[in-house]
């Protein structure tokens, strides 16, 4: 991460906040996409009926998982891709490394990928001398700029045009500046062409990994996909495990699921399937395609039925959209790969709770995500189980860190709090106190880190017991 | 150690999933079927809404319009897959030479010995195995015959369609030519020009694909 400090997620926020130029950017930005995704969904029950498809797909893939892993693996085999198996980002990397050196290669044509990201491969592959050029407009934007995606669809969403502008100005040779976005386009097509022209090695994602025919599906608009993925005589594809799923025919309503939620679009410029590599006869594409199956904590997710929803995943980014959290902060301020909803769910249980179960806690549980997700993950539940992790008794569950975020001062509120609201008695002394001296409490502790952002409550001078006591409830 | 790991993480899933039971199968969702007219303007419509240009022809005087459009364009070259179906066409098309056409470049060399010029070609012409008029998207089927980069690399990318081949969605075409049971190296839908929106969300053409798309569409 850019931020070389240790994640310290109220920092971030506050910085966030403060900076208007990035809401600016942001707001507009989500609002847009809102509103193509809207339009392309016009229809409530095709939509209804598609999500309750796209999630039945998913779930059944990932009920099987083991056998259709393995099925994808002997498919792919079959057809002349290597198929490789990490347990670890480390290990991925490694894994990417070796097939760089054993083609001699120096330089590699990077296609978009969240897998990638989740794995540092750019730094790691750097800091063994190799040059990584990522290719899709948004990434190289942020590759020149030093900083990781913010976004999983729209990675630079959080530049304007004159910040890009000065971006290329400043790291590409011989760039005058301009804010015209055609000219940056031809600026970034003239020196990408290059890079493809030369790239020994092309890397991709994977949005949809097919097990009855061994075929990598990828979805984009720009063309470099493309390029990474047929010019270079060498092709690797990342995927995390959960990509995969079983026929053919189960891809079309995920793809427009995928598409539909993540740009408005009703189908991408270009949907690439690829089988093999070059067959005999075949005058271009690589010469050699690996496929990179990553666990990296999936297996773990999938061991408990209710976190498994979070690998139903396709990576839309629809939750991070529709999260009026994340349309104010962005996605930095998340300080892991993931943001929005989906980080909230999936980095805790990467990273475990104590590094990474305050992010949880960036949710007013407005359900919106829940709303919008094309595979009905129930978000708003995960946000909530990952919270109750945190502050879980005993040892009985699976997310690292279970229990880590319970104190003492917590419980014995909750405990006081439970034993004052079943005791009427209690109750009443209780409110009666609070009546008088609950404004004036001092600003300690929890309550001064909770009052900074919200106004303290007021306390009414009557209980609604009192109340209805003296007043009495009209009948109709 | 790559075996171990794969059965390491193989049986880690294995353990995960045992508890559970397969939620039923799915199938294609039906979608309302047009009549070859409104196959044909559906997909007109979607293709030129993404900025794509679509031309109807007959079929026995197509290669008279092509003409007119690369004259239009002021193509220099032309780059084509000698052994498709159109190739004998294109190739006899016009004469080299002639004025106001682009140069004709057969694409019989496999890439590492043709790359540079590659590069420099302003227009690739391809056959596509059909289409689909629900999303709006052409079906290319690179293979021995026709090469992947011949739709990539040059600037503007011409496609050939039968109005016969268009399919009403994505699934049925999947289902009608069997797709389950051999796919080629690669299979790829278009359904337009590159583009971007990944500077403040405004929409820009070509930028690492083909600037134009234009699509002939070949009728009875």
């Amino acid at each position: 991460m850019h931020d070389t400090g240790p994640f310290n997620f109220k920092t971030n926020i506050v910085k966030a906040l403060a900076d208007k130029q990035l809401r600016r950017n942001l707001k507009s930005a989500m609002d847009g996409l809102k509103v193509k995704r809207r339009a392309v969904f016009a229809d409530a029950d095709e939509l209804d009926a598609l999500r309750a498809q796209g999630e039945a797909i998913k779930r059944r893939a990932l009920s099987r998982l083991p056998d259709l892993l393995t099925r994808l693996e002997a498919r792919c085999t079959a057809n002349g891709i290597q198929v490789h198996w990490a347990e670890t980002a480390a290990d991925a990397n490694r894994i990417v490394l070796n097939i760089m050196r054993q083609h001699g290669a120096e330089m590699m044509v990077k296609g978009k990928s969240m897998v990638s990201e989740e794995m540092g491969l750019n730094h790691f592959l750097e800091d063994q001398g190799m040059e990584v050029v990522e290719t899709d407009l948004g990434e190289f934007i942020i590759q020149l700029a030093g900083e990781p995606p913010s976004h999983i669809i729209v990675p630079a969403v959080h530049k304007n045009k004159d910040q890009i502008a000065r971006i290329f100005q400043e790291k590409i040779p011989d760039t005058p500046y301009t804010e015209d976005v055609d000219e940056l386009n031809a600026l970034a097509r003239k020196t990408l062409r290059r890079k493809f022209y030369n790239g020994q090695v092309g890397l991709s994602g994977v949005n949809f990994a097919v097990a009855e025919t061994g075929t990598l599906c990828l979805v984009e608009n720009e063309g470099n996909g493309r390029m990474c993925t047929t010019v270079p005589p060498v092709h690797i594809a990342v995927m995390g495990l959960e990509k995969v799923v079983e026929k053919l025919e189960e891809v079309p309503p995920l793809l427009r699921l995928l598409t539909g939620s993540a740009t408005g679009q009703l189908i991408s410029t270009y949907f690439n399937m690829i089988t093999s590599p070059r067959r005999p006869g075949e005058k271009d594409g690589p010469r050699e395609v690996h496929l990179l199956i990553l666990d990296n904590g999936r297996s773990h997710m999938l061991a408990d039925n209710e976190l498994r929803q979070a690998l139903q995943c396709i990576r839309c980014g629809t939750c991070l959209n529709h999260c009026p959290v994340y349309v104010r902060i962005g996605g930095h301020a998340y300080g892991f790969v993931y943001p929005g909803p989906i980080g909230e769910v999936i980095t805790p249980q990467l990273e475990g709770i104590e590094k990474a179960g305050e992010l949880a806690s960036a949710s007013s549980l407005c359900q919106a995500c829940g709303e919008v997700c094309p595979v009905r993950i129930p978000l708003p539940d995960l946000i909530r189980r990952i919270r109750r992790e945190g502050v879980g008794r005993g040892s009985d569950c699976c997310v690292e860190g279970y229990g880590s975020k319970r104190g003492p001062l917590e419980v014995f509120a909750w405990k006081a709090w439970a034993l004052v609201n079943s005791h009427p008695r209690l109750n009443a002394v209780n409110n009666r106190v609070l009546a008088k001296i609950g404004s004036r409490l001092p600003r300690l502790g929890p309550l001064a880190a909770w009052t900074t952002g919200r106004s303290a409550p007021q306390f009414a001078p009557k209980s609604l017991h009192q109340l209805v006591d003296e007043e009495g409830v009209p009948h109709d | 150690m790559i075996d171990t790991t794969r059965e390491k993480i193989l049986s880690r899933l294995q353990t995960a999933v045992g508890r559970t039971s397969p939620s039923p199968s799915t199938t294609c969702m039906p979608i309302a079927t047009f009549t070859a007219e409104e196959k044909i303007a559906k997909l007109k419509g979607l293709l030129e809404a993404m900025r794509a240009e679509v031309f109807l022809f007959a079929k026995e005087n197509w290669v008279d319009g092509l003409k007119t459009i690369l004259a239009a364009k002021q193509l220099q070259t032309l780059l084509y897959a000698p052994d498709t179906w159109i190739g004998p066409t294109i190739a006899g098309a016009w004469e080299e030479d002639t004025q106001g056409l682009p140069r004709k470049v057969a694409f019989d060399q496999v890439i590492e010995d043709s790359k540079a010029e590659l590069f420099q070609i302003d227009a690739g012409i391809t056959t596509t195995r059909g289409a689909i008029a629900e999303t709006g998207a052409i079906v290319l089927w690179a293979d021995a015959h026709e090469p992947r980069t011949l739709s990539l690399v040059p600037a503007v990318h011409i496609a050939v369609l039968e109005a016969g081949k268009i399919y009403n969605s994505f699934c049925e075409i999947i289902q009608e030519q069997n797709w389950s049971a051999g796919m080629p190296t690669n299979a790829l839908l278009i359904s337009g020009p590159s583009k971007t929106a990944d500077i403040e969300m405004t929409l820009a053409f070509g930028v690492h694909g083909p600037k134009e798309l234009i699509v002939l569409i070949l009728t009875d």
